[in-house]
């Protein structure tokens, strides 16, 4: 950067995009900031769950020690695998992402950059919450996976469960929301030029994971909701006397649970795919076989979840078929790990600290999927299931997939946190210490399982034969710690002592490399256009040209925070994106939300109903600060030649979100009528009354009802698109009138009905069928009268006609929950031999 | 550890091939609970089946660790364009396509007859013993005898036993891990087990689903009788009037059978097969 213009652009840039300090911070929404607490709160809770994991190792060294008490260890045991799943692995990979896609794909920030702080400040709170639980020793201890009836109220009666439920699901809210938001900024806000088949594979490997979230959550979500209505409001689901069935729970949670595993493994085997080839020299084997396997991989992973239920009691032919879905899992995995070592073989491969780890990853990543073969085979399964050996193969699968990956991806993105290259010889030291240490564990571990001991016991009795491989795992695990130390003081000392880096010091292919380092908020000053999927290799003037502003959307003088927005496939630039700026909701929406959660928790029921109206208060405030509203730059207009705001077209990324965001939603309802069909034809000791406890004809109106007010607004959409906004106003507002008349007379429908949802499963799943459609309805209503006020004040018209635009989906989907609400509730039964 | 009299021969000369190498590791694998000292027919075909994966493990990750070191220390070299695609298209197809594939083949044809012979058969008429679990003992009931124990449970040896498996509250699993699989015991279910024991003898076997504080200590004491011995047992502890366990407190006095705990056992006749299920 040797002439002026860059740093005058610099100044500029700054002042539009840059980070307040203080107490103000607490409003940033950009998302370097935002991924990097993401990656420090993930380390804070990773030592956490690590520290929990050397109480366990204590414990068990030897046999009958007292050191914990069956209670205690309960505690730990669960909290560990929880903060190491829900607070640990998936937010650190997903802030991994929020990171790194923006300035891989060439762009200035995520698209809805409030989500990404609403999503980090609910995981804070959330883990806060959660970990809290083990100081006031009242921890969650039904284990991670929570099985009922174990987690029911009459066998555990404390706050324990409901610590778990509700403050997982607080936490998955931040899953959902980066989830969503990966997913549109990777298809809608790529560099002009890069093509779907021009994205770095790292793209790819996150596309699928944040659809896996989008449709894998929302299962476990439901789950954890129903558990606790049936916990605090009494109603059935779960429990056998009243037609529920516990076995349904486990269905719901293997059915987010078994994706979460690959919802893990992916985005650590994305980062194996963009780290090697940059040390073996040489662009990676086979691309489009790579793209391949991770769709597959991200598509049979739904099919497995039976896997974890083999002991339970299945029909066989559903084990076979599992079984061998399991393995088939072996072929895409396969395909990556040959062609990373074709790549290291076609390449000239050189050593740096980051390729250690990889190395570590390769060996114990490979001895998991060997031993997940094994455990997919289902008489095998049958006997180490439960045991010590699947405690040792989900180590190797979960350490070795993505605790190895990440420490190399750490030290190979060091230059971008610090400025300063890592240092070699203690990274050497901490990686030898952890590997050998791991082996040391957990290699025994499976050993000690084949022996018999079964998982989640808190002590043994002596002369068992477990007595010295519980001992050598316990030592081992004590070398692992030292060894976790150690790179943790080497990366500290590295901001300190390191050498500065020069530009792309790794002579790197992707594009977060050609920012400063450290990146600036804005990362780039001009957005490249490329032509080639690995830019900095194909364009080698490119990163000096971005930097001298002689690329895209260079000016900022206009105050906005802009992005590109292109096409899902070309990459063809087709709107500017107008991001918000630094804002105080998404934090206070969190915090307001936590207020919530502690209310649930407490049974402060007044207090939660009261935050939960303030948070939907405050979350309408949000969707009023859009579009024409933004405060920053709107009477500018955009320079000659530019593609318009992307709030004065007909497709912006919000389309893409709401998109995005229903098929989130639309999961958790599919998974509520899968429980429904399930528990009609499985549960041992379903109960249909005699009487339908509903009024059939009255919500065959009330479909009705909403299908006019649908199509009535799908008018009023297709004039507005053609550029009329004749009459907009008051449309809008009957058409808000008529929804919150549907709702009106739903909730009444449900309010003069004869459920009971405390009396059997049969109706406390109509009842939350029922509950689920009000809630859209009254939200769809609500929106849609705020659009005619927004008309009335000018913010939305045919020149800015975007946001009913966004906002029809939503109705759409109503109108599909509730007509399929109808036929699963009043004809369903009654071609089912019911009433 | 005594070698099962029933081994096949491939196993057998896998073994005399390594004497040296596998004499101190079966050492290892003795033990009241392990898995890998068979005591009837359903854990030595588990046993059978874990060796050869083992093997077939080892070459798998010692070949692609081999590989990859080779490919960090070897010099480099230049590849043409075709080349390169010529070795990585055979890299990655046959690594990563073929070489899992065949052994899930392999896998499968090997262990699913394995787990077919452990399932209950049709027209066998074997004994059946009724366990249900709760926190945290066994009861242990001889329908028909009006035999109840806790923690404890009798068989006779070289003959299929069924045990009925339910549970009165929270889900645990029975396991007796040198006889064979683990199933569930889920309330509102009874799932159906097959053992069968070689000969007289004590074992050991334990819950193995997580069920609350006392899951570590749910141990069941299992002791396998001659067929002759076995009856005189019955007889004996029938005529008895009052059975006892070894914690009196659990123990139902007068023999009789605790109601079947699974409420739902009217709707769903108990599952017929290990771990299988019947679809209503
Ligand atoms: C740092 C080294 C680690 C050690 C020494 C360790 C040790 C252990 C041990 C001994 C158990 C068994 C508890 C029991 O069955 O009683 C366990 C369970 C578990 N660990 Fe770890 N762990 C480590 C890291 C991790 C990581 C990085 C993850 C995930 C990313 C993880 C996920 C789990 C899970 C999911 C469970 C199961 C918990 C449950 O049964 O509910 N662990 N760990
Ligand atoms: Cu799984
Ligand atoms: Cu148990």
């Amino acid at each position: 950067m040797i002439d002026g213009r860059p740093d005058e652009l610099h100044q500029q840039f700054e002042e539009v995009w840059g980070n307040p300090r203080g107490w103000r911070a607490a409003t940033i929404v950009n998302h370097t900031r935002i991924g990097l607490l993401f990656l420090l709160t993930g380390l804070g809770f990773f030592i956490f769950g690590g520290l929990l994991a050397m109480l366990i190792r204590a414990q068990l060294a030897l046999p009958d020690q007292t050191f914990m008490d069956a209670d205690t260890y309960n505690q730990v045991f669960t909290m560990h695998g929880t903060v190491m799943m829900f607070l640990f692995a998936v937010p650190m990979m997903e802030g991994l992402a929020v990171y790194l896609i923006p300035k891989m794909l060439g762009a200035r920030d995520l698209v809805f950059p409030r989500l990404s702080a609403l999503g980090y400040w609910c995981y804070l709170f959330g883990g806060l919450i959660l970990a809290a639980s083990l100081f006031l020793e009242l921890a969650p201890d039904a284990g991670w996976f929570m099985y009922t009836p174990l987690s029911s109220l009459p066998y555990s009666p404390g706050v324990n469960s409901d610590f778990w439920l509700l403050g997982i699901t607080f936490v998955e809210i931040s899953a959902v929301t980066a989830a969503v938001e990966l997913v549109v900024a990777i298809l809608r806000a790529r560099a002009p030029g890069m093509t779907l088949q021009r994205m770095p594979l790292y793209a790819w490997y996150i596309l699928t994971m944040a659809m896996m979230i989008v449709l894998g959550f929302p299962p476990l979500i439901l789950g954890s909701i129903l558990l606790e209505l049936e916990r605090a409001a009494g109603m059935a689901f779960f429990d056998v006397a009243r037609g529920g069935d516990p076995i349904l729970w486990q269905h719901l949670f293997w059915l987010f649970g078994h994706p979460e595993v690959y919802i893990i493994f992916l985005p650590a085997a994305g980062l194996v795919s963009t780290v090697l080839p940059v040390f073996a020299r040489r662009p990676i084997v086979g691309y489009r076989w790579v793209v391949v396997a991770v769709l597959t991989t991200g598509f049979i992973s739904f099919a497995l979840w039976v896997h974890h239920m083999f002991t339970v009691g299945i029909p066989h032919l559903a084990q076979a078929f599992f079984s061998a879905a399991s393995m088939l899992v072996a072929i895409p995995t396969g395909v990556q790990v040959f062609s990373w070592l074709a790549t290291l073989w076609l390449g000239r491969p050189v050593y740096h600290v980051p390729m250690l780890w990889l190395f570590g990853f390769l060996v114990i990543f490979v001895a998991g999927g060997l031993t997940g073969v094994m455990l997919a085979l289902v008489p095998f399964n049958w006997q180490v299931h439960d045991t010590q050996f699947v405690v040792a193969h989900l180590h190797y699968v979960l350490v070795g997939g993505m605790f190895f990956p990440l420490v190399a991806a750490v030290y190979y993105w060091l230059p971008h946190f610090s400025g300063r290259m890592p240092s070699a010889r203690l990274g050497r030291w901490g990686f030898w210490l952890v590997f050998g240490g791991f082996n040391l564990t957990f290699l025994v571990m499976h050993w000690t399982g084949l022996l018999g001991m079964p998982r989640r016991a808190y002590t043994y009795a002596p002369g068992l034969g477990w007595d010295v491989p519980n001992l050598v795992s316990s030592i081992g695990s004590f070398i692992m710690a030292i060894g976790i130390a150690t790179v943790l003081v080497d990366v500290l000392l590295h901001f300190r002592f390191g050498v500065r880096a020069a530009p792309n010091p790794w002579h790197a292919d992707t594009l977060e490399w050609a920012t400063r380092l450290p990146p600036a908020a804005y990362n780039f000053i001009s957005l490249p256009t490329v032509d080639s999927r690995y830019p900095l290799w194909d364009q080698p003037e490119l990163a000096k040209k971005m930097a001298r502003g002689e690329q895209g959307l260079a000016t900022v003088a206009h105050g906005r925070r802009e992005t590109w927005g292109t096409d899902a496939v070309t990459g063809e630039v087709r709107e500017i994106i107008h991001l918000p700026g630094n804002t105080w909701l998404p934090f206070a929406v969190a915090l307001v939300l936590s207020v919530v959660c502690i209310g649930l928790l407490v049974k402060a029921y007044a207090v939660a109903s009261f935050a939960t109206v303030v948070a939907a208060i405050l979350v309408l405030r949000w969707s009023w600060e859009n579009g024409a509203h933004e405060e920053s730059g709107i009477g500018v207009p955009v320079s000659a030649g530019d593609p318009p705001l992307h709030w004065r077209t007909h497709d912006g990324p919000g389309r893409w979100g709401m998109g995005v965001t229903l098929l989130a939603d639309g999961a958790l309802y599919a998974a509520l009528l899968f429980g429904w069909f399930y528990l009609w034809t499985v549960a041992p000791q379903w109960q249909v009354p005699a009487q339908s406890p509903l009024d059939a004809r009255g919500l065959l109106a009330n479909a009705l009802l909403l299908s006019a007010a649908t199509l009535w607004l799908r008018r009023v959409l297709a004039a507005l698109r053609r550029g009329s906004d004749k009459g907009l106003c008051g449309q809008l507002a009957a058409v808000a009138a008529l929804g919150l008349l549907q709702s009106a007379h739903l909730l009444w429908l449900m309010y003069t009905s004869d459920l009971a949802p405390k009396g059997t499963a049969h109706d406390a799943v109509i009842a939350v069928v029922l509950g689920y459609a009000l809630f859209h309805c009254v939200l769809a209503g609500i929106a849609i009268a705020l659009q005619a006020w927004r008309v009335h004040y000018g913010y939305v018209d045919r020149a800015a006609p975007y946001e009913p635009i966004v906002l029809g989906q939503l109705w759409y989907y109503n109108l599909g929950v509730m007509w399929s609400a109808y036929v699963a509730l009043v004809l369903f039964p009654s071609t089912w031999g019911g009433v | 550890m005594p070698l099962p009299s029933a081994r096949p021969a491939a196993a057998l000369s896998v073994q005399s091939m390594l004497p040296a190498l596998v004499v101190p590791w079966l050492a290892a694998c003795d033990g009241p609970q392990s898995i890998l000292d068979p005591a009837g027919p359903a854990a030595r075909g588990v046993t059978l089946l874990w060796w050869p994966m083992l093997i077939v493990a080892t070459v798998v990750l010692v070949g692609v660790t081999a590989a990859w070191i080779v490919a960090m220390l070897r010099r480099p070299r230049d590849f043409s364009p075709e080349e390169a695609k010529r070795i990585s298209r055979r890299w990655v197809v046959s690594g990563g396509i073929l070489l899992p594939a065949a052994s899930i083949v392999l896998l499968l044809g090997f262990g699913v007859p394995v787990g077919d012979r452990m399932l209950p058969r049709r027209g066998e008429a074997p004994l059946r013993i009724d366990v249900t679990a709760r926190q945290w003992q066994w009861d242990v009931a001889y329908p028909g005898d009006g035999v109840v124990l806790v923690d404890e449970l009798h068989l006779p040896a070289g003959r299929a036993v069924h045990i009925h498996v339910t549970s009165a509250d929270v889900i645990h699993s029975f396991w007796v891990p040198r006889l064979g699989p683990k199933i569930d015991a889920v309330p509102g279910r009874t799932n159906v087990l097959r053992l069968q024991a070689d000969e007289a003898g004590s074992l050991r076997g334990q819950c193995s689903e997580f069920c609350g504080t006392g899951h570590a200590h749910m141990v069941l004491k299992v002791h396998v009788h001659t067929e002759a011995g076995f009856s005189a047992w019955l007889t004996e502890r029938a005529a008895a009037a009052h059975v006892g366990g070894k914690d009196p407190a659990g123990a139902t006095p007068g023999g009789a059978l605790p109601a079947p705990a699974a409420p739902g056992a009217a709707r769903n006749p108990p599952r017929l097969v290990s771990g299988v299920a019947f679809l209503p």
